[in-house]
Parts: structure tokens; C-alpha cells; sequence
């Protein structure tokens, strides 16, 4: 891929009090780019993800997304940036489009143009049965699945999920997982995926990268890091391979 | 400021939807139309045959009829209004996850805390108008007089004193939701405030006022040490906004009443006969009696909201 970086990092780190929570993170992420990044719970992963969108100040180094800094210009990229959060919230006493129509307001999309649009998202996700229930109602597979909507909704440039498919049931996860592979291919945007579901990973993800203890060790196409560290050059090599081998390693 | 408008119309959807809204309001407009009502019929019987005495449509607010006067419910119960709207209005959403979301969103953090006050002060300021309107339309057609122009203004002046007073209310429960992420923990830290306030700090007030001026039989006697412990007891007491706002509103709704301070060395008869023939203070010189009061009330309410903004927009703003 010989396009332009979106998102850019130098030296990116933050410490809470002693605690290193990321250490010295420098990449790029190219756009229209599936990023599967990937490590154990507290590696930091989240942390890194809240830097990028604006919402934690880093201690040390810079990052870009789209050209503008997140700490400086928060609006700016808020504006074209998508936040799946891990558990994803909606006002529970609010139905679907109600809660669809309060973001795209304070995205400053007029109603008459975003109404349209909503009924199409909740079409494409499957929830148009659903749009009139209370979001108290609904599973936890449907909240992420309204989360997707918003998405389409909105139409960042960048998506951001953290840990999309957690807790979901494998039709769940296969759906998720389908609608985030869409929403790169058509719409191409640039996704940034953190999960800890390897084989949806592996399905999806043109690169990933693996952060351990605040530190990214490992960036690239799985190819690529499982003929560096496992020295085969198999295509059908699974991930959980490649990541066991980096995650022994890198917590020693 | 970006998104504000659409979070303030979400949060006065809330609010008006909301079922604890609904039950306070439905409270306090209850014991306002009762109180009103007897206070009205009252006065209509005192009235009866005797010339009416000037500034007759503000004893309606401020007779204590059997009970007490509405002025007096609304300095004790007013702050409940306040606390209910604003306990849980940033924990809520902190708990519930949508506050990540809508820091993620193209707005300023700004928006977020503003509108919910904003949203807050609306309210409060629709739920007193309401309120002070039912009552006046029940007092029109009770006692049967129209209220003079003066007497509007200082209902008006009276209302702005409120709602600034209610608001301070907000703001302490809006800072709890932010410093305390348990919605129970902020509910009963707003509402151990709120006892603080109202019974804890006159207990206190006496208290100084005897160890540092004690009272005892020889020193009763002496004037000047009653007026010096007065004088310490009040300062004290002064600390609780619903002392000012009291101080307040009484001087600026009785125009009567001529200070804050209470009458020490008259009995009731004199008081009373001293009162009949007193002529009333003109409203600008009501509100230079308390014109202090009033800064103190305003400078506490934006100083408790520009703490609980401080301390949001230092915070850290995470998913879990």
C-alpha cells in the first residue's frame, strides 16, 4: 500500500502517576487500512485508542489523525472520527432513533437530512423492527449493531472499536465483523480495530499490531511476522500462532 | 458554542419527562395551592370591613397562615428542586457509558456541563413562574385585590432571587455528580448538604455565639453584650445561603420590614403597633437593605458552578 498515512504517532506516551501505561508509540496507519491491533488486557491498548480521538491528553510524543493533532484540534478530528467504546452507551429510556437523531445533532447534521439516513442504518444493521424500543430493551448484540449504525450515520473517515465483538454470540460476531469489513470496502474507511478475537483479526485486518506492556513489539501483515518469527512462510498460518509466540517473548 | 442547543433540548426532554420531575412538581405545586388558599382565606377574613393596608397582595406569599408563608416553604423545600434535578447528571452518564460517547463527539467539553445546567436553571425557572402565577391568579380571585405595579416588581425581584438560589442548589448537586461516582453517594452528599444548611449551621451559629460571647444572667442584662452575641450569631449564620436568600426575600416581598437584623429589645405588642404605623420602604430602598445579601447569593451560585466546570473539564474521561 503506497497511500498516505491517517494516522500518525511519534513517540506517543502517557503515565498515569509511575505507571507507564503506553511507552514510546510510533506508527502509522495508511488509509483505508484494516488495523487489527492486538494484546492482553492493560496493555494499554484503550489508552492509545483515547489518545488518538482527543479524549486523554498524552504525556510525551505527538499524534496525527488526518493531518490534525488530537490535543489541539479535538474538534477537528472528532468530527471525522468514529468511537465504537467497549461498552457502548445509549440512553436507555431513548428508542433507536431518538438516540441516532441526538448524535447526529451534535454532529450538526440537520434533521432533514439525517432522518433519511438513520432509517437506512437501522435497515442495513437490521434493527428497523427495533427502532422503537427503548434501548433498555435491547441485547447486548443489538447495542453494538446500533453502534455500527451510528457509524453509518455519521460517516467518519476513521473508525475506531475497541473490543467490538466482546461477549457477542458467533452469529453476532459474524455479523459485526461483516458490517466493520463494508464499511472499509465501501465506504472506505480506515478502520482501527483492538480485539481480542484472533480469528476475526486474522479474517479482516491488512496489518496488525501487538502491544504488550504499553510497548507496540510487533507491526505488520500477519505474513510477514509469522515468516519473522515463526520462519514459515505458510499462508494458512493462524494467528494465534504468530501472537502466542510475540506474547511469550514480549512479556518475559 | 458547538452542540450546546441540541444537549440542552435533550436534557429539558428529560427533565420534564422524567417521573421524579413530575412528583416534585406535583408536591410542591399541591403544598403552594393549599398554603396559598389558607393563607387566602385568612386574610380575606382579617380584611373584612377594615380599609385594605397597602402592599395587601404580597402578605399572600408572606403570612405564615396556620402552617407557614410561601416564601418560607420555598427557602426550605426549593433547594430539594435544585438537588433532584442535578445529583445524578454527569455519574449517570459516566456509569451508563454515554458520557465517552459524547466527549467523542464534534462538540466542546464545555457544551456538556453548560447545557446541563443550563437545561437545569430552565427548569427550575418554568417550575417557580408556574408556580408564582397559580398562586397569584388564587390570591386575585380570593382576596379580590389587583397587585400595584410596585408590588410585581418586587414578585419579580423576589423570582430572580430564587431562581439564582435554587440554581446555587443545582450547582452543589451538578460538582457531587461529578466528584462522586456512585449516583447514591452524590444523592446523599448533596442531601447531608442540604441538612447541613438548613438545621446544622443555626445550631452551630448558637453555639460560637456562646462560647465566644457567653450569656448569663449578669451579662443579659448588659445591651451591648446581647447585641455583640446577636451580632456573632448572625455572622455565622450567614454562611448558609438559605440565610441570605431568607434575609433576602423577606426584606424585598414585606416592605415593612425595614432590616434584616430581628427587633431585640421589643416586645411583640410594640413590634406590632410600631409596624401599623411604619411607613413601607420604597423598593429601592428595599433592595439597598439587601443588596449585599443578594451580590453574596448570585457570587456563591457562579462560584459553585465554576468549580463543578473546573473540576469536569480536568477530568478524565474513560470508557470504564
Amino acid at each position: 500500500m503506497n497511500q498516505k498515512a491517517i494516522i500518525e504517532t511519534h513517540n506517543l506516551s502517557k503515565t498515569y502517576g509511575n505507571q507507564v501505561a503506553v511507552d514510546d508509540l510510533t506508527f502509522s496507519i495508511e488509509e483505508g487500512e484494516i488495523f487489527g491491533f492486538l494484546g492482553p488486557n492493560g496493555s494499554g491498548k484503550t489508552t492509545t485508542l483515547l489518545m488518538l480521538i482527543g479524549l486523554t491528553e498524552p504525556t510525551k510524543g505527538w499524534a496525527r489523525v488526518a493531518g490534525f493533532d488530537p490535543t489541539k484540534e479535538a474538534i477537528k478530528v472528532k468530527e471525522i472520527v468514529g468511537y465504537i467504546p467497549e461498552n457502548i452507551g445509549f440512553y436507555d429510556d431513548m428508542n433507536a432513533i431518538e438516540n441516532l437523531l441526538f448524535i447526529a445533532r451534535l454532529n450538526n447534521i440537520p434533521d432533514a437530512v439525517s432522518s433519511p439516513k438513520i432509517e437506512e442504518a437501522l435497515e442495513i444493521v437490521g434493527l428497523k423492527e427495533e427502532a422503537d424500543k427503548k434501548i433498555g430493551a435491547y441485547s447486548r448484540g443489538m447495542r453494538q449493531r446500533l453502534g455500527i449504525a451510528e457509524i453509518y450515520l455519521k460517516e467518519p473517515k476513521v473508525v475506531f472499536l475497541d473490543e467490538p465483538t466482546l461477549g457477542l454470540d458467533p452469529d453476532g460476531t459474524t455479523k459485526i465483523i461483516e458490517y466493520i469489513q463494508s464499511l472499509s470496502k465501501d465506504k472506505n474507511m480506515t478502520i482501527f480495530l483492538s480485539s481480542h478475537d484472533l480469528k476475526q483479526v486474522q479474517k479482516i485486518s491488512h496489518r496488525i499490531g501487538i502491544m504488550i506492556n504499553g510497548r507496540m513489539i510487533a507491526v505488520g501483515p500477519i505474513e510477514e511476522l509469522a515468516k519473522e518469527k515463526l520462519g514459515v512462510e505458510d499462508k494458512t498460518i493462524s494467528l494465534d500462532d504468530v501472537y502466542m509466540k510475540y506474547f511469550q517473548e514480549g512479556s518475559l | 458554542m458547538k452542540g450546546i442547543g441540541a444537549i440542552v433540548k435533550k436534557e429539558l426532554a428529560d427533565h420534564f419527562s422524567s417521573y421524579r420531575f413530575i412528583i416534585l412538581f406535583a408536591l410542591i405545586a399541591m403544598v403552594s395551592l393549599i398554603t396559598a388558599y389558607m393563607v387566602g382565606i385568612g386574610l380575606r377574613e382579617e380584611l373584612s370591613g377594615v380599609a385594605k393596608p397597602k402592599f395587601v397582595f404580597l402578605m399572600l406569599f408572606t403570612s405564615t397562615g396556620p402552617l407557614f408563608s410561601l416564601v418560607q416553604f420555598v427557602a426550605f423545600f426549593g433547594p430539594l428542586i435544585g438537588l433532584v434535578l442535578g445529583f445524578d447528571a454527569i455519574n449517570r452518564e459516566r456509569s451508563t457509558g454515554t458520557l465517552s460517547k459524547l466527549a467523542s463527539q464534534p462538540i466542546y467539553r464545555d457544551s456538556i456541563i453548560n447545557g446541563k445546567f443550563l437545561s437545569g436553571v430552565a427548569t427550575i425557572t418554568i417550575m417557580l413562574i408556574s408556580i408564582l402565577l397559580v398562586v397569584s391568579g388564587l390570591g386575585l380571585t380570593l382576596i379580590g385585590v389587583v397587585p400595584g405595579v410596585e408590588e410585581v416588581w418586587r414578585l419579580f425581584i423576589y423570582l430572580i432571587i430564587s431562581i439564582f438560589y435554587i440554581s446555587f442548589w443545582l450547582g452543589i448537586s451538578i460538582l457531587f455528580s461529578i466528584l462522586f461516582r456512585g449516583i447514591a453517594t452524590s444523592a446523599l452528599a448533596t442531601l447531608a448538604i442540604w441538612i447541613f444548611f438548613s438545621f446544622f449551621i443555626s445550631m452551630g451559629a448558637s453555639v460560637i455565639a456562646n462560647s465566644l460571647i457567653p450569656l448569663d444572667k449578669n451579662s443579659r442584662k448588659d445591651p451591648e453584650m446581647v447585641m455583640r452575641h446577636m451580632k456573632v450569631q448572625r455572622t455565622i449564620s450567614l454562611i448558609s445561603p438559605m440565610q441570605l436568600y431568607n434575609d433576602s426575600t423577606t426584606i424585598i416581598i414585606d416592605p415593612t420590614r425595614k432590616t434584616t437584623r430581628s427587633l431585640v429589645f421589643m416586645g411583640p405588642i410594640e413590634r406590632l403597633s410600631s409596624s401599623r404605623f411604619e411607613r413601607p420602604l420604597a423598593l429601592s430602598q428595599s433592595i439597598y437593605v439587601v443588596i449585599p445579601h443578594i451580590i453574596s447569593l448570585i457570587a456563591i451560585t457562579f462560584i459553585c458552578f465554576g468549580v463543578s466546570y473546573a473540576v469536569f473539564m480536568r477530568q478524565e474521561i474513560r470508557s470504564t
